[in-house]
Formats: structure tokens, C-alpha cells, sequence
């Protein structure tokens, strides 16, 4: 079930000349994940609030496999929709938040049982059908607001930052279940975050959005490897930003990855222009980061293994030369 | 509800007490001047209500409270309360719905009319309504064609107290519905849920306990309403009296013991009302510590296993370990 987003504008308070979404047009995929990736206040969660239904478009047209969907409210969408907060309801046990949907709908209950024990395994959560929300980690909380988001079998699942209320080792390991639980789903699902790590490891089709705009859309090795702007090369993997002016005045950006950055030991026939001073170096397990400064007293982070770091033998305050592999040029925002 | 918070606070200035309390004497003045004033200011009195209904003994306490007139007075207030506390409930959370989820123009002028009448002397509000519906009032003329009794009779009695104690549910409701998020009520609408579903089903189970202490509150003061009763009532005994108006004129006839066993009587209502209303904030108070000693001891039991990378992900489902 695709769904399509054709020129959404929304505006929040009256007479706001800042619109919240500025006319965006995407498409995502059936049976794919596809993340709408931005900083905050890029517009996503509105985006995503909107194909949800819980927010009504200014003007635009959204459509959930093929039907046009702007119109029709949130009960009739049949979409899935998981909140940053959970939303779990706090009164009610882990078994009666995911048949919640199924009651709602007159379900007969037995197979409402059938489908919380399915759910629940689905989860690996076995035996938590008695347990309130209070009793939960926060882990197991996202992986019941998962199931209780699916127990209608929509026909898109939403997910609003699921991973933003959890510690950082949560939230890598449910990143890997999530990639495993879709494969097992194959559910359309749309994922907002602000972490390009998470949208880079979770989806197949990336949305990224600037204030309130589309800036690249496509799969996630595309932009990540012919970004379209100097904002999507910086937001995606960050990268070093060498200025320059071009003959005609006008203004070059070089975009510079930190890997994409070799460091050697200077020999003797290299010039003073390829050299720089490591001025920091931090070892985050196997991965180095320094902090070499340019001769011309710009700063460029660069990253190695710790396998290239000790084959070179540099340490801090070393001079080395400095070599890019791989860079990519803007003129005036215009990548060439 | 605040007296969850404020039991919370207790716990935690205990705990560091030993570092940031006060200087012992400091402690025992400020303990010493809350408990005197205490005293004086409210167990005195309220223990010579006491004393002064049975200081003839239990006899005439008994006489003074089964003649017909006090048990109309009785009567009379209990039927108050039972129609104003129900009418508050629905008309308070009704309100803080409205507050607490919906943007509209005009909202901050709704929000100071639900508080004006606390800010208005219970004896203007008395007035209004005999301006409203007296026979030289506004609606009087059609009332008394139509042969309608509210000034000086029970309908006026209802509308008075109504009015009277209606911020007291409305603002409780409202407080408890601010501080929380409407995530659920949206989580349910995608769900499918509709309107009265989810008001039923996730708004109303999650302010139960500001409502309820809203409903105890909204009905200790409509049974201990004076001003604006004793303006509308009438004071015709057997008919229009209720126990508050009864005590003025027992002791206006210098029937002390009579007066004081009826002010005894309400001054009992009004304890056991608290008495409920503690047990209510003990009991929301007792599951709160349940449900976090549970989790507590659920996840000290669960907590390796569950995510472990690559468990969460193996056959070998985690369980609750032994």
C-alpha cells in the first residue's frame, strides 16, 4: 500500500507566514520503510500527522494505496500509529491496550486472544499479557505500542521518533529488531526521526526535509553519495565544509567526509600547503577521530580505524599529509 | 490528588533531612505555631460542637435531632447535594474537556467564569437568583403564570448550591487534564475509537482520581452551603430549611442543645467526607507504591535478558526468569 503526499501545506496559528510543511510531494513505497528525516522543526511529525489523519492539510492531497485519503477521518484510515510518548494506556493491562483496537471494532473474543498471543510473540514479549505500562522498560513499552499499533492489521504503520525516549545501547538494539520485525511484517511503514544514523540503518527510501521542504528524496546510499545540496551532504554523515570563491566571485563549497580523508607521514618532498598538526585525537572503540589543523588554520575532522591509526604510528601534535579520496564541490548551492 | 503529591514531598524531605533540615528549633517553633493555631482555630471549636450537643447528655441530643423539622432539614440537604454534585460532575468535566483539549476564541473568559463563583459572595449569588426568579424578578412573571415555585422553595435551594460549588469539580478535573498529554485520546482515535469511546473508555479512567476528589469536595460544600441558600430558602421550617439554615434558627431561639446536636451532625457529614477523601488519596496513593514495587521487582528479575543483543532476536523468546 503506497502512500503519496501531493503538495502538502500546513500552517499553524492564524496569519504564521512560516509554513510548518511548504508544499511536499513524496512517495512511499509499499513493503518498504521509508523514514522522513530532518532537524527538528523540519516539518516531519506534521507530515506525518497529517497522513495519520490527526492532522487536517491547509491544501495538498494524501493517498494511501491509491485511494485519496485528505478527506476521510482518522478512524477510517485504517493506519497504525506509534507516538514517541507510546501513548500506552496506563490503566489498562498489556493485553487490553492491544485488543483495545480489536474491541473498538466488535472483534469476537477469541480471535481477539488469538491475535494478542500472535502479537505478543511477534514481540517476544510472552506472558506480559497481565503487566500495566508502569511495569514495563522502555523498550518493551515501544514493542507494545508496536503490537497494539498492528493489531488492526493496518494498512501503513506510522512511527513518530520511536526510538526518542530511550538510552543509547536500547536503542541500537531495538533499531537491529525493528529491521528484523519489518522483514517478518513487510507492512508499509513510515518512520520520522531526526537521526540520520536510524534512517540510514532502517530504511530503504529516505525523505529528507528542510524546513518544511523536500530536500532529496531516494535511497539512502543515493543521498548519502550524490547529495543534492550542501545542506543534505552536511545533515547526512556530516562532513568537513572548505570555502573558497571561485574566479567569477562566486562562492565554493567543498564537502569532505571524515573517511574520505587520508593522513600519511610526511616525506620530504611534500610541501608546507599539504600539511597539517593532529591537535586532537579521540578512540572511540575501533573508530579514531582527529582533528587536523589545515595550514590554513581550518579545522578538518577526519576519521580512521584503529587499524590505519597504529599502521601510521601518529599520535598528537604530529605533522602529517593530508590527502582527500573523495570530495564533493557546490557552487552557490548548485552541486557540480 | 495534591495529597499524593504532598505525602511524595513528605518522603523525599526525610530523606534528606540529615543534610538541609532546619536547626531543631527552628523545627520545633514553626511545628509548635502550626499545631497551637491548629488548635485554637479549629480543634477547639469543633470539639465544643461537641461537647455542647451532648452537654445534656445523649436524651436530649437524640430529641433535638428527630423532630420533624431538623429530619426535613436533613431530608432537604441530602436531596441538594444529590442532584448539585451529580450536575457539577457531568457539567465540570464537560468543561475541562472542553479547557484542557480545544483551542477556541473566548477560551481565558470561559476559564475565569468557571472560578466566579468563588470569587463572588455566596450571598450575591443567593441575590442573583432572586432577581432572576423572584416574583419582581426578571423571569418572575412567567414563573408565577405558570404556577412555578423557585425562590422560597426547593428548586431555588438546588440551583443556588449548584452554582455555588460548580468550580469545585470542574477545576479539579481541569488541573489533572492539563498535566497530562492527549497521546492517548489520539492513539485511540487511530485506533478507531469514537468520540463517547474515548471519553468513556481512556479520558475518564485516567482522571478518576481528580474526579472523585472534585466529587467529595463539590459535596461537603453543598451540604454546608449557607449564604446563598439562606438568601433563597426562605427559611420555611419543614419545607425550605436545610441543616446549615436549621442551626441559625435553633440557636436564634436560644436552643443550644438543639442547635448544637444539628451542627454536630453536619460537622460529623463534613468528617466522614474527609475521612473518604483521605482513604480515596491513601488508596490511589498505596497502588501507586504497588505498581512501582512491582516494576521494580520485575525488571531487577527481567532486566538482563530481555534485549540482550541478539536474544531479543533468537527463538528463545524472553520470559520471566525464575
Amino acid at each position: 500500500m503506497t502512500v503519496e503526499a501531493n503538495n502538502l501545506v500546513k500552517t499553524f496559528g492564524a496569519g504564521a507566514d512560516v509554513a510548518a510543511v511548504g508544499g511536499v510531494s513524496f512517495s512511499a513505497p509499499e513493503g518498504k520503510v521509508t523514514a522522513l528525516l530532518g532537524p527538528s522543526g523540519s516539518g516531519k511529525s506534521t507530515l506525518l500527522r497529517m497522513i495519520a489523519g490527526l492532522e487536517e492539510p491547509d491544501s495538498g492531497t494524501i493517498g494511501i494505496a491509491g485511494k485519496d485519503v485528505t478527506r476521510v477521518p482518522v478512524k477510517q484510515r485504517e493506519v497504525g500509529f506509534v507516538f514517541q510518548s507510546y501513548a500506552l494506556f496506563r490503566h489498562m493491562t498489556v493485553r487490553d491496550n492491544i485488543a483495545f483496537g480489536m474491541e473498538i471494532r466488535k472483534a469476537p473474543k477469541s480471535k481477539i486472544d488469538a491475535r494478542v498471543a500472535e502479537l505478543l510473540a511477534l514481540i517476544q514479549l510472552e506472558g506480559y499479557e497481565n503487566r500495566f505500562p508502569a511495569q514495563l522498560s522502555g523498550g518493551q513499552r515501544q514493542r507494545i505500542a508496536l503490537a497494539r499499533a498492528l493489531a488492526t492489521e493496518p494498512k501503513v504503520l506510522l512511527l513518530d521518533e520511536p526510538f526518542g525516549a530511550l538510552d543509547a545501547q536500547v536503542r541500537v538494539e531495538l533499531r537491529e529488531w525493528l529491521v528484523e520485525f519489518h522483514e517478518k511484517t513487510r507492512v508499509t511503514t513510515l518512520l520520522v526521526t531526526h537521526d540520520q544514523e536510524e534512517a540510514l540503518e532502517l530504511s530503504q527510501h529516505v525523505v529528507l526535509l528542510n524546513s518544511g521542504l523536500v530536500a532529496q528524496a531516494g535511497a539512502p546510499h543515493e543521498l548519502y553519495d550524490h547529495p543534492a545540496s550542501p545542506f543534505v551532504a552536511s545533515f547526512l554523515g556530516g562532513a568537513n565544509v572548505l570555502r573558497s570563491r571561485a574566479q567569477d566571485g562566486r562562492e565554493v563549497s567543498t564537502f569532505v567526509r571524515p573517511h574520505d580523508v587520508r593522513l600519511a607521514k610526511p616525506s620530504t618532498n611534500s610541501s608546507d600547503l599539504e600539511l597539517g598538526t593532529v591537535d586532537r585525537l579521540a578512540r572511540i572503540g575501533g573508530n579514531i577521530k582527529l582533528t587536523v589543523t589545515l595550514p590554513n588554520g581550518e579545522p578538518m575532522s577526519v576519521q580512521l580505524t584503529k587499524v590505519e591509526l597504529d599502521k601510521l604510528g601518529i599520535t598528537l601534535g604530529d605533522r602529517v599529509a593530508v590527502d582527500v579520496t573523495s570530495s564533493k564541490v557546490f557552487v552557490d548551492d548548485y552541486a557540480i | 490528588m495534591s495529597g499524593i503529591i504532598a505525602s511524595r514531598q513528605r518522603t523525599a524531605g526525610r530523606r534528606q533531612s540529615d543534610v538541609a533540615a532546619e536547626a531543631p528549633w527552628v523545627r520545633a517553633v514553626l511545628i509548635g505555631t502550626a499545631a497551637s493555631f491548629l488548635g485554637v482555630a479549629v480543634l477547639l471549636p469543633l470539639s465544643i460542637v461537641f461537647a455542647s450537643a451532648f452537654s445534656k447528655g445523649i436524651g436530649p441530643f437524640w430529641e433535638a435531632l428527630s423532630q420533624p423539622e431538623t429530619q426535613s432539614a436533613i431530608w432537604l440537604t441530602l436531596l441538594t447535594a444529590s442532584i448539585a454534585v451529580p450536575l457539577n460532575a457531568v457539567f465540570g468535566v464537560a468543561a475541562a474537556w472542553l479547557v484542557s483539549r480545544y483551542d477556541f476564541w473566548g477560551k481565558s473568559a470561559l476559564v475565569t467564569l468557571i472560578d466566579l463563583p468563588f470569587s463572588v459572595s455566596p450571598v450575591i449569588s443567593g441575590l442573583i437568583f432572586v432577581l432572576l426568579f423572584g416574583a419582581q424578578g426578571f423571569w418572575g412573571q412567567w414563573l408565577s403564570d405558570h404556577d412555578i415555585k423557585v425562590i422560597f422553595a426547593v428548586p431555588g435551594i438546588v440551583i443556588a448550591t449548584t452554582f455555588v460549588t460548580f468550580p469545585l469539580v470542574a477545576r479539579e478535573v481541569l488541573a489533572v487534564m492539563q498535566a497530562q498529554s492527549s497521546d492517548e485520546e489520539e492513539a485511540a482515535l487511530t485506533m478507531g475509537a469514537s468520540g463517547l469511546q474515548i471519553l468513556t473508555r481512556i479520558t475518564l479512567p485516567k482522571v478518576r482520581w481528580g474526579l472523585i476528589y472534585g466529587v467529595i469536595l463539590c459535596n461537603a460544600r453543598a451540604m454546608g452551603e449557607f449564604g446563598a441558600v439562606s438568601v433563597v430558602s426562605g427559611h420555611i421550617r419543614g419545607q425550605t430549611n436545610t441543616l446549615p439554615l436549621h442551626v441559625e434558627i435553633l440557636y436564634n431561639e436560644y436552643n443550644f442543645v438543639g442547635a448544637f446536636a444539628v451542627a454536630a451532625l453536619l460537622a460529623s457529614l463534613a468528617l466522614v467526607t474527609l475521612l473518604v477523601k483521605k482513604s480515596v488519596e491513601l488508596n490511589a496513593a498505596l497502588k501507586q507504591r504497588r505498581l512501582a514495587r512491582r516494576a521494580e521487582r520485575d525488571r531487577s528479575s527481567l532486566a538482563p535478558a530481555s534485549l540482550r543483543r541478539g536474544a531479543a532476536l533468537s527463538a528463545a523468546a524472553p520470559h520471566i526468569s525464575s
